[in-house]
């Protein structure tokens, strides 16, 4: 029981730091980025290539991951989606569907259409017990991580000169250049590290989730219950959201296998219907 | 009787040159009946873009005339599919005309309920309720799979004649024929439903729904019926692609295909009704050649074209057609008259 309470809060755990680059861009940004899970997927296969087939240790391919993501994420912001911002929703979504389908079948190409998994280290496997508990040295590590990057993200965004440009970015961008804040530097700063927290999220996750080509149109639901249902005006929404919806997947299909991912949709169209803005919200956003 | 006020007369005055029928319109659709005698060897092709064309269509009247956007169209498809591949095989209903239009009802049904879930919500959440209505209904028969044959697919469809006359042969001579006829029919119906103050006042709604519902329009009414309209429409095309193809699978509810769908429209250009059909055909075509070189990597050829439609700009891409369309207004014989009349007359404005 509580082992599945365990493994339902690294999971939603994980979630929060695959999907909290998203609740920036969507929330602060007001963007529809589908194409998310796209970064966490090329994270997620750069620690594959760096640690099965070079070699290199497991804790220092975390980082790799994280930074080549940022910049992948960093250069198609200045290329790409710099133009689409100020385009129709209706646009944006199509745009970001394109470059789904395009780096699904891309990485299908180039590493095939099989399910890849990371060789973690012999420190990491396992689980041991504590009072009755079993807990997964993995798990364990993905909660302390993640856990670290909340507290960290939390501070950044309330505590510091950056976190307070982004903000005043948002509320107001005209009134934000005005007060010579670069607005668009700060953008594609933000995006950078959104899809470099997606990136190392599916380092992470690659062990957990599974990871194949189809990795982004797969969580791409996940990742939107995530952010809706927590609400994008704070960080700490979509945190619980990812925390309810771990421990309710993990739950889920442990208590009641034949229903699968059926009730995590139906929660999620109901919570929709029922609070439009999200569960956490406290004042209506735009 | 005192006439009507101005603002009646002009609005009335202004649906009446909607609805007038345009010479290339006539073109087209002569042309395409005329495919049935001068295109043989292409009637499979052709059936597919018949029903894929309706299919837009139908998401053009949510999309192009309400503003709704959906991920998850597939559900409507999906439904019409399996109900009229299910009628089949059970032997409940053999005629396929009554078929379909008892598939087009299961689908506006379940149009109707869905309907109020996109009423309310931004862009963001509608998009993701239909997205998530899509993938409940495809879990849904993943799961009964003693009803919908599950992964395999549901095999051992048999469909018998149509009007007990015309039996559907693997050339696709009268699958497309049967095709065209309803897409046809229902086109018409579309036309008329567009180009009627319902239409208008749905425009209005896409426009600004606030404002709408202060001049009087109830803005939910006109979007749950056209919702349910257009699951209707959807619930057709996919209960046309089940008799003409005699089988339906988990196929027809998936993501894949809503975007595919949202791809079709996109090429034709939104909110003319003819943007799904036109879309269809490009599409088509478009399939056919590039799924020859790599089938297994055709959706990176969908995802390119959305992203430089996206890129280049729709209402640039729409703009190629410009010349022919100025062509087309100098052709149209109807304006020609009116200018005559009014400018003999008194000066009335459209």
């Amino acid at each position: 029981m509580l082992t599945i309470l365990f493994d339902g809060i690294a999971y939603g755990m994980l979630l929060f730091v695959l999907a909290s680059g998203l609740a920036v861009t969507l929330g602060l940004m007001n963007f529809i980025n589908l194409a998310h899970g796209s970064f966490a997927m090329a994270g997620g296969y750069i620690t594959v290539v760096l640690v099965n087939r070079l070699g290199v240790p497991f804790f220092a391919s975390l980082p790799i991951a994280f930074l080549a993501s940022a910049v992948i994420g960093f250069v198609f912001e200045r290329t790409l989606y710099v133009h689409v911002y100020r385009k129709s929703h209706l646009d944006q979504v199509l745009f970001t569907i394109g470059l789904v389908f395009m780096s699904v079948t891309a990485v299908d190409y180039v590493m095939g259409s099989g399910q890849v998994f990371v060789q973690v280290p012999r420190l990491l496997q396992g689980r041991f017990d504590i009072s009755g508990i079993g807990i997964g040295r993995y798990r364990l590590l993905i909660i302390v991580i993640c856990g670290l990057l909340t507290v960290a993200l939390q501070v950044t965004l309330a505590n510091t000169r950056f976190g307070s440009r982004l903000r005043a970015a948002v509320d107001d961008s005209r009134v934000a250049r005005g007060l010579g804040i670069n607005v668009n530097w700060v953008f594609a700063l933000t995006f950078a590290f959104g899809s470099g927290l997606a990136g190392l999220g599916g380092a992470l996750g690659a062990e957990i989730l599974g990871l194949d080509p189809t990795f982004p149109l797969k969580f791409m639901i996940y990742f939107l219950i995530v952010v809706a249902v927590g609400g994008t005006s704070s960080i700490t929404g979509p945190f619980l959201a990812s925390l309810l919806l771990g421990i309710s997947d993990v739950a889920g299909k442990y208590y009641v296998p034949t229903l699968g991912a059926f009730v995590i949709y139906t929660v999620m169209i109901v919570v929709l219907i029922w609070r439009p803005q999200g569960l956490f919200t406290r004042a209506a956003s735009r | 009787m005192a006439p009507p006020p101005v603002a009646v007369r002009t609005a009335t005055e202004w649906l009446a040159a909607r609805a007038h029928w345009h010479p290339l319109e006539i073109v087209f659709w002569l042309a395409a009946f005329a495919a049935i005698y001068l295109l043989p060897a292409r009637h499979l092709i052709l059936t597919e873009i018949a029903w894929l064309g309706l299919f837009a269509l139908s998401l053009d009247l949510i999309l192009g005339y309400a503003g709704i956007i959906s991920l998850g169209h597939a559900a409507f498809f999906g439904i019409g599919a399996y109900t009229a591949a299910l009628l089949a095989k059970h032997e409940i209903i053999n005629e396929p005309v009554i078929a379909l239009l008892v598939s087009g009802i299961a689908a506006m049904a379940f149009g109707f309920v869905t309907s109020f879930l996109v009423l309310r919500g931004s862009d963001l959440t509608r998009l993701m309720v239909t997205l998530g209505v899509a993938l409940l209904l495809r879990e849904l028969a993943n799961r009964y799979g003693w009803l919908t044959g599950g992964a395999d697919g549901l095999q051992g469809v048999s469909i018998k004649p149509v009007l007990g006359m015309f039996r559907f042969d693997m050339f696709g001579h009268t699958g497309y024929t049967y095709c065209l006829t309803v897409l046809f029919v229902l086109f018409l119906i579309a036309r008329r439903l567009v180009n009627s103050p319902f239409g208008l006042s749905l425009l209005s709604v896409k426009g600004n729904p606030l404002r709408s519902s202060a001049i009087g329009i109830s803005v939910d009414a006109r979007l749950i019926a056209i919702y349910t309209v257009a699951a209707g429409y959807a619930g057709i095309a996919g209960a046309l692609l089940a008799q003409t193809t005699a089988f339906a699978s988990l196929e027809v509810f998936s993501f894949y295909r809503s975007a595919d769908l949202l791809l079709v429209l996109i090429i034709g250009g939104i909110g003319y009704l003819y943007g799904g059909l036109i879309g269809a055909i490009i599409f088509k075509f478009m399939q056919d050649y590039l799924s020859a070189l790599t089938p297994q990597y055709w959706p990176f050829w969908v995802g390119l074209v959305l992203v430089l439609i996206v890129l280049v700009g729709r209402d640039r891409i729409t703009s190629w057609t410009a010349p022919i369309r100025q062509i087309a207004a100098r052709l149209n014989w109807r304006a020609l008259v009116r200018r005559a009349g009014a400018s003999s007359s008194e000066g009335r404005r459209r």
